[in-house]
């Protein structure tokens, strides 16, 4: 139990800060720069990316190994996946509405943009080709979520600063955001030893 | 959109999709592959292939299917076909090029995801004829080519000092940084504000005639 425990703690700090969806994978890009230039807009975001990956992560792991592995029908897993995470989008967005109204009108802008996106859809697809167990698929969709909320937020409060930056003319807007990802990616470089493989 | 769009040639829909709302470049839609599998110009051309068809099988059955897709499950009906291609493209690319797939099945997969294609397919192939959006889809997925080409070219030369393999640097030291992850958002920054100032300096001119 203990060792399990260990294991899955290795699987968080994996996926959130040496293999970082943003920084090392390159996923989720177009929320990553089209968010990220406010500060509450990013935490928002983060929240609702990690929950709803945790449990998408979850819903898919049981109908790929309970339904599509023994009908042999791991073919499909794209449409499957797809569908799973538009019909949880859709379902918490219904939900949402009527349990927490509060919690829906800050965060349901979020919840529409969420289900078709790379970022998303990529947790149950590595989960799926590498064969993950249950907690591991929990504890893969945890650590990427908490991998994209850290990007999104280091990055909004970068870019907060840079709207009062003497920025080059050519480079306004995208191409200095792009060079700033540039840096924090050398720096995300540097956890690339944590975990011995 | 629709009447417009109906009146310009094939060609001028094709240079459009690869100079006017080029996907990566003007439009910044779709990033994550222009950086992941660009390291090399191989892997590059490769993806863009990929996207090239995607997007053209979309726009032509989308097209064929407009008059039997009710308005209101139109997305749903979207996604499913263009999952379908992007599962053929995938067992594809699994099938003819394994080396290359291993490196980047993963964002073959999410072609499904992709911003740019549910654009061509919602904006364009549901309201004009499969001739016009067969040539969209040329434009659009060509574009979204020589992006990727650029960006891997740039990548290639500078962090291994070759081009397609070939080394042509002679004895000068690559930038190893180019091939790593940081130099993928290095060079789209730097490659987009190069076509930002070139821009501005061509409209100038423009301007001043």
């Amino acid at each position: 139990m203990h060792h399990e425990f260990i294991k899955l703690f290795e699987l968080v700090v994996g996926a959130s800060l040496v293999n970082n969806f943003v920084f090392t994978r390159f996923l989720g890009l177009c929320i990553f720069f089209g968010v990220s230039k406010k500060m509450s807009t990013a935490v928002g975001m983060s929240i609702t990316f990690t929950a709803v990956m945790m449990i998408s992560a979850a819903l898919s792991w049981t109908v790929f190994t309970g339904v599509l592995v023994p009908f042999h029908l791991t073919f499909l897993k794209i449409v499957v996946f797809i569908g799973i995470i538009a019909g949880l989008v859709q379902a918490s967005d219904t939900i949402m509405r009527k349990v927490a109204p509060d919690l829906f009108r800050t965060l349901g802008i979020y919840l529409a943009l969420i289900s078709t996106n790379c970022i998303i859809l990529a947790v149950p697809l590595v989960n799926s080709s590498e064969n993950c167990s249950f907690p591991e698929s929990i504890a893969f969709g945890l650590g990427s979520g908490i991998g994209f909320s850290l990007a999104l937020v280091i990055m909004a409060s970068i870019r907060e600063k840079l709207e009062l930056a003497d920025v080059p003319v050519p480079f306004k807007g995208l191409p200095i955001a792009f060079i700033v990802s540039a840096m924090i990616a050398m720096a995300f470089a540097g956890f690339s030893g944590l975990i011995a493989e | 959109m629709t009447s417009a769009a109906s009146k310009t040639g094939n060609w001028e829909l094709v240079r459009r999709g690869i100079i006017d709302e080029n996907t990566i470049f003007r439009l910044a839609i779709s990033l994550c592959p222009a950086i992941a599998v660009t390291s090399t110009m191989r892997n590059g051309f490769l993806m863009g292939v990929a996207v090239l068809f995607v997007q053209v099988m979309v726009n032509v059955s989308i097209s064929l299917m407009k008059g039997f897709i009710h308005p209101r499950i139109r997305l749903p009906i979207f996604m499913l076909v263009i999952s379908g291609w992007v599962t053929i493209t995938d067992m594809l690319m699994a099938a003819l090029a394994p080396d290359a797939y291993r490196q980047m099945g993963l964002y073959i997969q999410l072609i499904v995801a992709f911003a740019s294609i549910l654009a061509g397919a919602e904006m364009f192939a549901s309201k004009n004829s499969v001739v016009k959006s067969l040539f969209d889809g040329i434009g659009r997925g060509t574009g979204f080519l020589v992006a990727l080409v650029i960006i891997s070219a740039f990548r290639e030369l500078l962090g291994k000092g070759a081009v397609l393999g070939v080394p042509v640097l002679g004895g000068a030291r690559p930038l190893l940084i180019m091939v790593l992850p940081a130099g993928g958002f290095l060079s789209v920054g730097l490659l987009m504000a190069l076509f930002n100032w070139a821009d501005t300096r061509f409209l100038k001119k423009e301007k001043g005639r």
